[in-house]
């Protein structure tokens, strides 16, 4: 049965691991956006020992590139809906080893790879209702700081102070547990028998 | 009012239109597959599209924060004035709406990976053109997002294979499009013509209202068909599992070469954004789509 969670930044690891997928998470505190450039940089800042703008440990990532308007000097986050995280999937395993984030925020699920980093190092991925941009930007509640804007404004890193951010559905859990995956499998079987019914030989 | 002036005001209103208010049939069709869906989880995703709905209108925000490329149709009376004035105030209406709706800007050169900031750039927004009898002027535009973009495809069907070729080509690729084109969908499906035209007629027919079925009952049948059978493949909404995948299906075809069957299957998220205005003889302006709320 699903359970509806909230729960506050720094999110510690003993937390994360009591979410199952299914589960409802509404995440308040900081959250951080990073698409695929952001992610790149971040991981070769690590390799090089260089600090990251922002302390990522027990923070939510959040797979966006917003619609942002600056009004004196200070910027508004007007419509911040999630990305493809597919994109990022190719990064995350080591973004979530590197650096502790436990929540990633995204749309359209991730793979193999990053599910087996979330179980070992305690991490969840919350999907966002795609599109839903404005329920999103109604979280958020002042926009800290960006870095990385040589980045362009969809690719830089926006430091986002939320309340109640969500409802992220638990799609990926920390126990290996993967809604998207388990949907894949279960569509491939459907598939067969709409050729069934349509008459097509595959 | 100045004509080319007239002609961005038009533009810039069915835009900002298109990005804030989503289509009556489209919300309907959401707040009917709220009510009918049975997975929790699913739900919960059409709770969230509707409250966000309601959100946007609210704030006069757009639905989405991918505000898409945009595409315009226009319907041009042959003997419409100032034609000439039409793509140039396109741009300047792109321009203006980007910075004061805002619009995310989503136009970056190929070459150079640098975005325009203004949402222009080369063929950007894209017009097309249809020449029709009369002194009217129909503009229609689509903010046609990234995500269901992705997983438009093209093909060729063995001719042999006819129509039963068509519907394993449309249900391979909502299978393997899954979550990623923000479902639920709408599926624009149409065969015939060439490479090109098959995907032209594809993505226009994105254009009708879900309350609109094709008028030949062989095709309508066939829509009926393909939108029971895509929601029979379980993605549901945002691919957590579900009984909506698509909302509804529309298809179109032109005379094939005896040789090929080209075949498209253009998608669209459930924030299917369009937005309608005719500017007529007289010089007024009916909103066809969308009451003008500013």
């Amino acid at each position: 049965m699903m359970a509806i969670y909230k729960l506050k930044t720094p999110i510690s690891e003993e937390d994360v691991r009591k979410l199952k997928v299914n589960d409802v998470l509404y995440v308040s505190g900081t959250i951080v956006t990073a698409r695929d450039q952001a992610h790149r940089r971040a991981l070769e800042f690590f390799k090089e020992a260089k600090p990251l703008p922002v302390n990522l440990e027990g923070l939510a990532v959040f797979h966006c590139g917003p619609v942002v308007s600056k009004e004196r000097d200070k910027w508004i986050a007007v419509a911040a809906g999630p990305t493809t995280s597919t994109r990022m999937d190719i990064f995350e395993d080591e973004f979530i080893k590197d650096f502790k984030v436990r929540v990633v925020i995204g749309k359209g699920g991730m793979g193999k790879k990053t599910t087996d980093a979330m179980a070992k190092y305690g991490a969840v991925y919350g999907a966002f209702t795609g599109g839903a941009a404005i329920l999103a930007a109604k979280a958020i509640k002042s926009v800290k700081s960006v870095e990385w804007l040589d980045l362009g404004t969809p690719e830089a890193m926006w430091i986002f102070e939320v309340e109640e951010f969500g409802p992220l559905a638990i799609a990926i859990d920390s126990h290996g547990n993967n809604i998207f995956m388990d949907v894949a499998k279960s569509v491939e079987e459907n598939k067969q028998k709409i050729y069934q019914k349509l008459g097509i030989t595959p | 009012m100045e004509a080319a002036k007239k002609l961005e005001e038009v533009a810039f209103n069915i835009l900002k239109q298109a990005v804030i208010y989503l289509p009556d049939d489209v919300r309907e069709a959401l707040k009917k597959a709220y009510a009918e869906e049975t997975s929790a989880t699913g739900k919960t995703q059409l709770k969230a599209i509707l409250d966000n709905i309601e959100l946007a209108e609210k704030y006069q925000a757009p639905v989405c924060q991918d505000t898409g490329t945009i595409i315009f149709y226009i319907k041009a009376g042959a003997k419409a004035k100032n034609l000439d004035k039409v793509e140039e105030a396109i741009t300047s209406a792109t321009r203006r709406a980007t910075k004061e709706v805002p619009l995310r800007p989503n136009a970056v050169d190929p070459f150079t990976g640098k975005n325009s900031g203004d949402n222009t750039g080369k063929y950007i927004p894209y017009t097309n053109w249809e020449i029709v009898p009369g002194e009217t002027l129909e503009m229609t535009v689509m903010t046609k997002g990234g995500g269901s973009e992705n997983v438009c495809v093209g093909g060729m069907i063995v001719p042999g294979e006819g129509i039963k070729g068509l519907k394993k080509f449309v249900i391979d690729a909502v299978v393997k499009a899954g979550a990623q084109p923000c479902p639920p969908n709408i599926l624009g499906i149409a065969m015939g013509g060439g490479a090109d035209i098959s995907m032209k007629l594809a993505k226009k027919a994105l254009l009708k209202p879900l309350t609109e079925h094709n008028p030949d009952p062989e095709i309508a049948k066939l829509e009926r068909e393909i939108f029971e059978a895509a929601n029979m493949t379980g993605i549901g909404p945002m691919g957590l599992g579900g009984k909506t995948t698509v909302l509804g299906v529309h298809i179109d075809y032109a005379y094939r070469h005896p040789a090929s069957f080209p075949a498209a299957v253009a998608f669209n998220c459930w924030a299917a954004r369009r937005a309608t205005a005719r500017i007529n003889a007289d010089g007024t302006v009916d909103y066809l789509t969308h009451k003008l709320k500013w």
